[in-house]
């Protein structure tokens, strides 16, 4: 996979589901229509923000509490093309997996990202440069099964490929 | 190996597991409802097998928006019964269960050393019968139902041994909230927490469910209690014969743990999370005056029938505060109908309370007895996120049934010790 680039939107600690994707919205299921509610609990403007393609930086225990995919949906197709954090929440972590969005923890990063900073994420090694302040930061790698769920863009893509091969 | 890494052993077939391996597990029984279930429908639907792995460890239950409060909801609930009629799997209805985790347990889906996966976060509440059960997103179960197979990290895990009797209107709500407030609400992510000590050993079942229901609150991947006599009592009669059996399900004396937490259970006071984090905890004497305009009992952390029990206690003969919404919704028709043989319907009744059929009610702030801009709800349920009940300017404050039906009374948080002095 190669490097994702963008704006970097910074937020705090323990971002949780009912902030990015409140539970008044579960009842939608199209995409596109959660992604114009992304955020919504700490800033509204947020999808204004993210259409351009940005790339969300958390610090420790982003996207916890409750299962609902329908949080890291939004933030996909509100834009955000990777999620950069100190630590997540396991589910929040799975799930943005298995729908295609590439997560990455990276000890230290909160403290090295400003809000708007241009960073670059090679998934592959696990890196994280900040091209603002020139500064490199290496992260967790993901093994290559997860990789692999990553570049066929999803859990459900990665399953029917492995069950043509069976 | 602890009980966790004995039943992901078990699951992936292997004589023994160690925190870090990742396993192909097994799941036994995996469960939707109908805000996770839609989309793992839609994502069944694009990997190409026409029936899911096994119907009969396929559960899904209606629980979160019944009945259904918009025309969206009810398109959403009759997307759900026609797969499970397509597939033969069983769906709990409006009117046939309630909320899932205490559906799950009731209708006998969960057994001592069975692996449970569930698209929802409190799926760890099931640790309270010694299975090893954690939540899942909605294109995981999907993946579930077809292949009945999902890949797990063996977690550390982290014990807290818990020792004493708790003092009057003390309960199990106040012992987890107390945890969560010493460990943070990222203190033990990705782990597992496992509670042990002569405090669980003497708990109830209904105790125990809402220890483990809140391990997530702390980041956990799930809670458990070693089943014993006390669990065989309320599986016997629900379960298939034989599957109550909990021997095989004790943590052995050489087990390893991250760390061991002591924590003495007498020595607590009733606690309360404070907005908006649910490891703001302080005991009940140092959070204040706080006026309430709702008192919520119920959700699946404490609408069992122990908590109504303890709530009707308090309220017996009594009013709520003119100017406070108290809404009392059991967890299941089961805990409602045994409120009623137990006069406890009246109670509520009486003093003014509403109680609503089982649902997840105003938990996620989905329908029924959501908050407006500044309001205040002081609630038996687990997060006071931002937001999590209805306006993003209202607050809530969790507490024990105890504490929530005190401050029905009164009118504001209240130490239910202090009514009866």
């Amino acid at each position: 996979m190669k490097a994702v680039k963008g704006k970097a939107v910074t937020f705090g600690n323990n971002i949780d589901t009912d902030v990015i994707l409140p539970g008044k919205w579960l009842s939608l299921i199209d995409p596109k229509e959660l992604a114009k509610h992304a955020m919504e609990g700490l800033e509204p403007k947020f999808p204004e923000k993210a259409a351009k393609g940005v790339i969300l930086v958390g610090a420790k225990n982003f996207g916890c509490g409750s299962s609902r995919e329908q949080a890291p949906l939004a933030l996909k197709y509100a834009g955000v093309e990777c999620i950069v954090a100190e630590s997540f929440a396991r589910i929040f972590y799975r799930n943005s997996i298995n729908i295609g969005l590439p997560v990455i923890e990276v000890k230290g990063i909160s403290q090295a990202v400003t809000d708007g900073d241009e960073l670059s994420v090679d998934l592959e090694e696990g890196k994280v440069q900040n091209l603002t302040k020139k500064q490199t930061l290496q992260g967790t790698k993901l093994p290559p099964f997860i990789m692999e769920v990553l570049s066929d863009g999803g859990l459900i893509e990665n399953l029917r490929k492995r069950m043509k091969k069976q | 190996m602890n009980i966790s890494e004995k039943i992901l052993a078990k699951a992936s077939g292997k004589k023994a597991v160690h925190p870090g391996d990742i396993v192909d597990a097994n799941v036994d029984v995996i469960m939707v409802h109908d805000l996770t279930g839609p989309l793992a429908i839609e994502a069944f639907k694009k990997i190409g097998v026409s029936k899911v792995w096994d119907n009969k460890k396929v559960v899904i239950i209606l629980d979160h928006q019944i009945p259904a409060e918009s025309v969206k909801m009810a398109e959403l609930h009759k997307m759900l019964r026609i797969f499970a009629k397509e597939q033969a799997i069983r769906l709990y209805d409006v009117g046939e269960g309630g909320i899932c985790h205490q559906v799950m347990p009731e209708k006998g889906y969960v057994t001592p050393g069975s692996l449970i996966v569930g698209a929802d976060s409190h799926t760890c509440t099931y640790g309270a019968f010694g299975s090893f059960s954690t939540g899942i997103g909605s294109t995981e179960a999907a993946a579930v139902f077809a292949t009945g197979k999902l890949w797990l990290k063996v977690p550390e895990a982290i014990k807290f041994n818990i020792t004493g009797k708790f003092p009057k209107y003390v309960t199990p709500k106040d012992l987890i909230l107390y945890i969560i407030g010493k460990v943070g609400v990222d203190g033990a992510i990705y782990k597992s927490t496992e509670f042990a000590g002569e405090t669980m050993r003497d708990m109830s079942i209904a105790g125990r469910m809402t220890v483990c229901n809140m391990a997530v609150e702390m980041g956990a991947k799930n809670g458990i209690v070693e089943p014993d006599e006390e669990t065989v009592k309320f599986l016997k009669s629900r379960v298939p014969k034989g599957k109550a059996a909990i021997d095989d399900w004790k943590s052995d004396a050489d087990a390893k743990y991250e760390k061991t937490n002591d924590i003495t259970a007498s020595d607590l006071e009733p606690q309360v999370a404070c907005p908006s984090s649910v490891d703001n905890v302080k005991p009940i004497s140092k959070v204040g005056d706080i006026a309430v305009n709702q008192a919520f009992v119920g959700s699946c952390t404490n609408g069992r029938i122990e908590d109504l029990r303890v709530a009707a206690q308090i309220m017996k003969g009594k009013k709520v505060k003119s100017g406070v919404r108290a809404l009392v919704i059991p967890a299941s028709q089961e805990v409602f109908a045994q409120a009623l043989k137990e006069g406890l319907v009246e109670v509520f009744t009486e003093s003014g309370a509403l109680m609503c059929g089982a649902t997840c009610g105003p938990c996620l702030g989905g329908h029924i007895g959501l908050l407006a801009s500044g309001e205040v709800c002081v609630s038996t349920s687990n997060r006071n996120f931002i937001g999590r009940m209805g306006s993003p300017e209202a607050k809530v404050y969790l507490a024990s049934p105890a504490v929530v039906a005190a401050s029905a009374l009164t009118g504001k948080l209240t130490d239910p010790r202090k009514l009866e002095a």
